[in-house]
């Protein structure tokens, strides 16, 4: 090691004498100093990051606990299946589950084709020019625009202009506007991911383009396209702010049969019970009860996009 | 007997990426069931030549080609002529294997079942067919339906050579297919290739000179987007016209 070292050095010396012919006085020397400082720096900082992981982790731990204490004892059968009722223990949240389930009907059809066709036209038809790259760009913003916004503008197209209230259908498109652009990024990136020997091999047998995509690109891309499209659903679920803006009560009196009835959602529940938990202190429960359920209907969808991609992953 | 008949006739043939020449007033005629070997440095154009054959380089958008090729007569470039029908003439093979992720079956039957066959029996006699004049088919008989990326680089790039004669072309162009392939694999391929020639015109880009040398009829030698020097493959090797290609045949650049 020690013998390597001073090689190391004398070839380092040579060199730099070689360079520096005019200086012939020049020599290089590795200070320990500097090294010992770096690998203090090195692991100093593999401190922090890992303390910094393990704060976030303990945050979201300590608000599992939280809820799970919260929550304890009130989710049974009778909670899953009641309607609501000014009697906490009477209260449950069927029409929030069927109220979600309806939204789902509406955006996963509606997401899922618009957006993977919107991806495809993007990453494959479209001219690379400034025009397709400034609408891929713009796509990405879209993304991150905050979901009250969304609200807005639902409120505003579907809820008033189209007339459509707080219905299921106004509900639904609302989600799908918010949902769209991540599923459009997701399915291009998976796209993107279709190595091109893959397509070359394709347009060299003859294949015209949509050819290509159909048989090639998109059963490669599928599982990325199909994860991409489920971790999106799970966000509109959770989300709470376009429902409020559009809305959408917590106390309905029919369940909805159509997609032009008014519904209530469970986040929309978990909203107002918690509002409503200054009046009477077990709503707090009903809410972490709520919570519950979704996070574990959240989490599972979570693990199927998980172990879709796991199950598909690369098999080329 | 050999007939002398010309399946594609380059006539200044002119290609630009973006600013870049990169064929300059190409000159060059390939005869029927012979193999033209390419060759030439890293970056002179060889490649890009071969892809032209077939368009290929319509993937490129920033490719802009001038000049014509005519393939039995008929300009590639004509607006009216189908790019998808040449290219089921025009077969290509691959520097890197590039099998689809789909069975052994479905890879050699891609071809066929786009141009509309569908009746299982004869795709299943294309199939066997095309592997077994691709040497392949006595390897892979009892394992049609395993995927394509269980088998061997060398395998794999037999599977590919299968898949292109599946849908029966007239020419075959080969984009250096050895060379990720280890000697034995190498050997394989080439003696397909020589084998091929009974009944294809095959055009192949290569590095490797010996390569050229053992397989091909013709020999054309590329430099910076020129066509230097084109005969046969003994003249070539042996008595080279060009001082630039004896240069380069010599190992004194390259």
């Amino acid at each position: 090691m020690d013998y390597q070292e001073q090689i190391n050095i004398k070839k380092i010396k040579k060199e730099k004498t070689n360079i520096n012919k005019k200086q012939n006085n020049y020599t290089f020397e590795i200070s320990r100093k500097r090294i010992n400082n770096r690998i203090l720096l090195n692991n100093i900082l593999k401190k922090v990051f890992s303390l910094s992981t393990v704060f976030a982790l303990l945050v979201l731990g300590l608000l599992f606990y939280r809820i799970a204490i919260d929550a304890k004892g009130w989710i049974d059968l009778q909670f899953l299946t009641s309607n609501l009722s000014i009697f906490a223990e009477k209260a449950g949240i069927k029409g929030a589950i069927i109220g979600t389930v309806w939204l789902m009907l509406i955006v996963a059809p509606i997401t899922m084709s618009i957006g993977v066709i919107t991806a495809i036209y993007l990453e494959e038809y479209a001219e690379k020019n400034k025009l397709s790259a400034f609408l891929k760009v713009n796509i990405s913003n879209l993304a991150g625009v905050p979901s009250v916004i969304f609200g807005l503008l639902g409120l505003t197209v579907f809820g008033r202009l189209m007339n459509l209230g707080s219905s299921i259908l106004a509900g639904g498109l609302t989600m799908s506007l918010l949902v769209l652009p991540i599923i459009v990024v997701s399915s291009q990136e998976a796209l993107k991911s279709v190595p091109s020997y893959m397509k070359e091999a394709s347009y060299a047998l003859g294949a015209d383009k949509w050819t290509t995509i159909r048989k090639v690109v998109l059963p490669v891309a599928l599982p990325g396209i199909l994860t991409g499209s489920i971790l999106s659903l799970s966000r509109a679920i959770g989300e709470t702010a376009p429902l409020v803006v559009l809305g959408i009560p917590t106390l309905i009196m029919k369940y909805p049969t159509s997609a032009m009835d008014n519904f209530t959602a469970l986040p929309i529940q978990i909203y107002y019970w918690t509002l409503d938990a200054v009046l009477t202190r077990e709503y707090a429960n009903l809410a972490a009860a709520t919570i519950v359920v979704l996070l574990a209907i959240l989490f599972l969808m979570n693990s199927i996009a998980i172990i879709i991609r796991n199950k598909f992953q690369k098999r080329y | 007997m050999k007939t002398e008949e010309i399946v594609f006739d380059v006539k200044k043939l002119n290609l630009w990426y973006g600013e870049n020449h990169a064929l300059k007033d190409i000159e060059f005629k390939i005869m029927k069931n012979e193999i033209t070997a390419i060759i030439g440095p890293s970056g002179c154009g060889k490649s890009t030549f071969v892809k032209t054959l077939n368009r290929m380089t319509d993937n490129v958008s920033i490719a802009r080609t001038e000049g014509e090729v005519l393939y039995h007569g008929r300009n590639i470039f004509d607006e009216k002529l189908r790019v998808e029908e040449l290219r089921t003439k025009v077969g290509m093979v691959f520097q890197k294997p590039n099998p689809f992720p789909k069975s052994i079956f479905e890879n050699v039957v891609y071809g066929p079942r786009i141009h509309g066959i569908k009746d299982k029996k004869v795709l299943m006699e294309i199939a066997e067919r095309s592997l077994k004049h691709a040497a392949l088919w006595d390897e892979v008989k009892d394992r049609l339906n395993d995927n394509a990326y269980g088998l061997s680089g060398g395998q794999q790039q037999r599977l590919c050579i299968a898949r292109c004669l599946a849908v029966e072309p007239e020419v075959i162009l080969m984009d250096e297919p050895t060379s990720a392939l280890d000697p034995i694999a190498t050997n394989k391929i080439e003696d397909l290739i020589e084998d091929l020639k009974k009944e294809y015109t095959i055009v192949i880009v290569t590095h490797s000179m010996q390569q050229a040398a053992r397989i091909s009829d013709k020999t054309a030698f590329f430099l910076m987007g020129d066509l230097i020097e084109v005969d046969r493959t003994d003249v070539i090797f042996t008595n080279p016209r060009d001082q630039k290609t004896e240069d380069y045949i010599t190992g004194r650049f390259g």
